[in-house]
């Protein structure tokens, strides 16, 4: 049916998009790469020798590469393990009849649509604060001490925030592939009368599972990059309890105006992003038929 | 079959959702409730949770103090301008690919989506030092042409997806009639097509406005949205919790609002078809 013509104005079309989106990948790209290359400092900004690796070696060998890695893992794994074991009980709960099932949805989406800078500082002064915070009243109201969370347990802090945001994501996406199970499955297990727990093992979760993949995929490139939730809360601290590789990188480069070295950083960056973003991109091609 | 069983059934888990709902939804309406007390009872020890004076006073301040105006005006033209911007060259895009596919649209999708994958943080320097060169650190263009670039694959994706579900038939169809191709690109195509630009605009409208590795690395003051406006409440000021509290429930009610009117386009748009 597509003529050479509409084939022609196709591909004119498509264009804009495709150089624009060329261009933004190539150009800072090559930038960063090139930039991590030299000794390049704002507070210097005339001399930029070439230094090869040397920026490479200097982020990975400073005090504080180790540990933002593994806060890094910490946070993208714990807020994974909350959002996707609370994610599926919620579907489950959700996916039940009950009275005002609609307004509980809305209720339970709701953090995601909650701005990270707003979320943070509410969380940080109205319910983790020692002081003056809800939760201190609460432990005072049953005997006990209360936590300074930000400075006692920040890094689980932190989690705590990250994962009560994305955890309506995890429920709708699981909500929504819940919804698409096939109910005469069920319905021959009910008749059998299968548990309910082996009814969730042998058919609910394995059909959750693609969507469980997609879940953990997508979160870990969003939650590899948590900037916002540490910039108002901890700035990092206390020590680099809290700092990430994201954070490390705005450190060295807008804060240290130390370019070489957040180039190095970014690019390290990266390379985790894409050993994650290669598994995600199989999953989308496979599903994707043209 | 069990009727009395599965009612009683029903309550227990209406007891259950509604009580985990609250939970989760708590910070929100506790936020919210707080930005309607004065500075003395949002401290106070018990809390007061309903029965309390209410006062706008703080709603006021705010807006005196730290000109949340401003800061509201520019986070709808760089949500909305970004986003606009991204439909204008999405549109034509998303449109070829669903209805003249070649044999490297499968790659081109798939490439398109691998972008978004890039962290900003690998981005960041060049695109600050661009900003910076080019005098456009903290102006309204840089960001909304980098919130476009950001959001630009979600754009395209979710278009084409929408668009492949337009069956081809009724086009043929319509050509079969006589349609000529202006009648046919405005009675049938565009009806069609409308739903699903919609939800793209709405989604992408969130997305922009919540924004805030580029925000609060690329503004200041002059093109500062509201994700820098709440930011700057984490000085010592943020211990004033009525007062927090009525910026961020400023900061959030527009999204907040469109965001519950959006919650198919979400998994969709997030997931990129990948769940259904």
């Amino acid at each position: 049916m597509a003529t050479t013509h509409t084939r022609a104005a196709a591909k004119i079309m498509m264009s804009p998009a495709v150089i624009l989106l060329l261009g933004w990948m190539i150009v800072p790209l090559a930038m960063t790469i090139y930039f991590s290359t030299l000794s390049y400092s704002l507070y210097n900004p005339g001399d930029t020798p070439f230094v090869g690796w040397g920026n490479y070696q200097y982020f990975v060998t400073g005090p504080s590469f180790w540990p933002a890695m593994i806060n890094t893992l910490w946070m993208v794994g714990g807020v994974l393990l909350i959002t996707i074991i609370g994610g599926v009980l919620l579907a489950l709960l959700l996916d039940q009849p009950f009275f005002g099932q609609g307004i509980v949805r809305i209720l339970v989406i709701a953090p995601f649509f909650v701005m990270p800078t707003v979320s943070a500082l509410v969380w940080k002064n109205m319910f983790m604060n020692p002081v003056n915070g809800l939760f201190a009243y609460i432990a005072k109201v049953f005997g006990f001490a209360p936590v300074d969370f930000l400075s006692e347990i920040p890094l689980l802090s932190i989690i705590i925030i990250v994962a009560w945001q994305w955890l309506p994501f995890a429920t709708l996406i699981l909500l929504t592939a819940l919804q698409s199970l096939d109910t005469e499955q069920m319905e021959a297990a009910e008749m059998d009368g299968a548990p309910a727990v082996s009814k969730f093992f042998s058919i609910i979760l394995p059909h959750l599972s693609r969507a469980i993949t997609v879940v953990v995929l997508i979160q870990t490139i969003f939650l590899l990059g948590i900037f916002a939730e540490i910039f108002v809360t901890t700035n990092g601290g206390p020590g680099n309890a809290t700092t990430n590789l994201t954070y490390l990188v705005y450190l060295e480069a807008i804060v240290g105006q130390d370019i070489g070295s957040g180039s190095a950083g970014g690019i390290i960056a990266v390379v985790l992003a894409n050993i994650v973003a290669i598994f995600l991109m199989r999953m989308i091609g496979k599903n994707l038929d043209i | 079959m069990a009727r009395a069983i599965s009612t009683r059934r029903k309550w227990i888990v209406t007891v259950i959702a509604w009580a985990i709902g609250l939970a989760i939804f708590f910070p929100v309406l506790w936020t919210i409730l707080t930005s309607f007390k004065t500075e003395g009872e949002a401290i106070a020890s018990p809390p007061s949770f309903l029965f309390f004076d209410w006062t706008l006073e703080n709603y006021q301040t705010v807006q005196e103090r730290s000109d949340y105006l401003r800061h509201f005006w520019n986070s709808v033209v760089l949500s909305l301008g970004s986003t606009l911007c991204g439909l204008i060259i999405a549109v034509p895009a998303a449109w070829s690919m669903a209805f003249v596919p070649g044999r490297f649209t499968k790659d081109i999708l798939m490439w398109m989506l691998s972008t978004k994958m890039l962290p900003a943080v690998g981005v960041l320097m060049p695109i600050y030092l661009l900003c910076l060169n080019a005098g456009l650190l903290d102006t309204k263009v840089a960001l909304i042409f980098v919130l476009m670039m950001i959001n630009l694959p979600i754009i395209v994706w979710m278009l084409f997806t929408y668009f492949r579900e337009i069956p081809g038939d009724i086009l043929e169809a319509a050509r079969m009639d006589g349609a000529t191709m202006r009648s046919e690109i405005i009675h049938v195509l565009v009806p069609m097509a409308v739903p699903g630009i919609a939800s793209t605009l709405l989604l992408n409208i969130i997305l922009a406005w919540n924004e805030a590795f580029w925000t609060l690395n690329l503004t200041t003051v002059n093109a500062a949205p509201l994700t820098q406006f709440i930011a700057s409440y984490s000085s010592p000021e943020g211990l004033f919790y009525a007062k927090l509290s009525a910026a961020s429930t400023m900061a959030i009610a527009p999204i907040l609002i469109l965001g519950w009117f959006s919650q198919k386009q979400l998994v969709r748009g997030l997931t990129f078809g990948a769940v259904k």
